[in-house]
């Protein structure tokens, strides 16, 4: 990992920060598109579906 | 603006919109996440540790966008008792929420190779958790009140209020002493931070905003779903209720 990235002693900070970053956008995303594919089930097993 | 208050308007508007929306967000993370690690030099005070800026900065400017958001729409969903504004404000807290504690994550892992600590009790760092407590709050309002009228007129002057919170936040390096730099992009004399790294984060910052608005989208829509899945619900424990009604009545 050091030939394309080179953070010295800093980088045990730098890549926590950048993974923590990923974890919870990545989670917020995930559970965003989670609830809206539950949702959309949910409509279609309704009458109506989805609004038109 | 009021023409959006339709929701199949919204639903029809949003759709096209989606996938438009999530490209720009995938790419623009892409770019902005190369130039953030690779593309852009060290720093020769902080090293490369100025490299946490490029998530820390975007992520404090949309704990304080999206609040204003939601105080934004609040106000909108309050006054005009407009439905897809209390839509946009619930849908925008786990969003903000989320962003201000990355915002808080993130400064801590800068603070302690910088400032020698994980966290200082200062004015600008106590009003962003101040924030996040407030973003909190509005979900744990929005949770409690079963009602959705009064949920969303609850959780609406609850963030109409806490956004005295946001000039506090903005302006609380220059107000008091604090560990906690001043700004060095939104002054009013522009920009002192240097372009090589400036660009880069005002990519990052770019990729935040059009991820909320992805974000965004979808959680309306899924709020706009389970409006209409409970009010279908309702409908049809109705319908059920008088059926038994008029056989036992017969």
């Amino acid at each position: 990992m050091d030939g394309l990235f080179s953070f010295g002693s800093y980088a045990t900070y730098i890549w926590f920060a950048y993974g923590a970053t990923a974890l919870a956008l990545g989670g917020l995303t995930f559970f965003t598109l989670r609830a809206y594919a539950r949702a959309k089930a949910r409509a279609r097993a309704l009458e109506g579906g989805e609004p038109s | 603006m009021f023409g959006f208050a339709n929701p199949q308007r919204f639903w029809r508007l949003s759709g096209a919109l989606l996938p438009w929306v999530w490209g720009a967000a995938i790419i623009l993370l892409g770019v902005g996440l190369y130039w953030a690690l690779i593309g852009s030099p060290d720093d020769y005070q902080q090293g490369s540790s100025v490299r946490i800026m490029y998530v820390h900065v975007p992520a404090s400017w949309m704990a304080m966008a999206c609040y204003a958001a939601m105080a934004a729409a609040s106000f909108v969903g309050l006054v005009w008792r407009h439905v897809i504004a209390d839509v946009a404000a619930k849908a925008t807290a786990p969003i903000g929420a989320t962003f201000t504690a990355l915002a808080l994550f993130t400064g801590s892992l800068w603070g302690k190779p910088m400032w020698g600590t994980w966290w200082v009790w200062d004015a600008r760092l106590t009003s962003v958790l101040v924030l996040f407590f407030l973003y909190l709050g509005y979900m744990g309002l929005w949770a409690a009140i079963e009602d959705r009228v009064k949920a969303a007129r609850a959780a609406a002057i609850l963030a109409l209020v806490g956004a005295v919170n946001l000039p506090i936040i903005k302006f609380s390096v220059d107000w008091w002493n604090t560990l906690h730099q001043g700004s060095s992009v939104m002054r009013a004399d522009g920009p002192t931070l240097d372009p090589a790294f400036l660009y880069p984060l005002l990519i990052m910052g770019l990729a935040y905003t059009v991820l909320y608005g992805a974000l965004l989208l979808i959680a309306m829509r899924t709020e706009i779903l389970n409006k209409r899945i409970t009010a279908d619900q309702r409908r049809r424990a109705a319908s059920e209720q008088l059926h038994v009604q008029t056989r036992e009545g017969a």
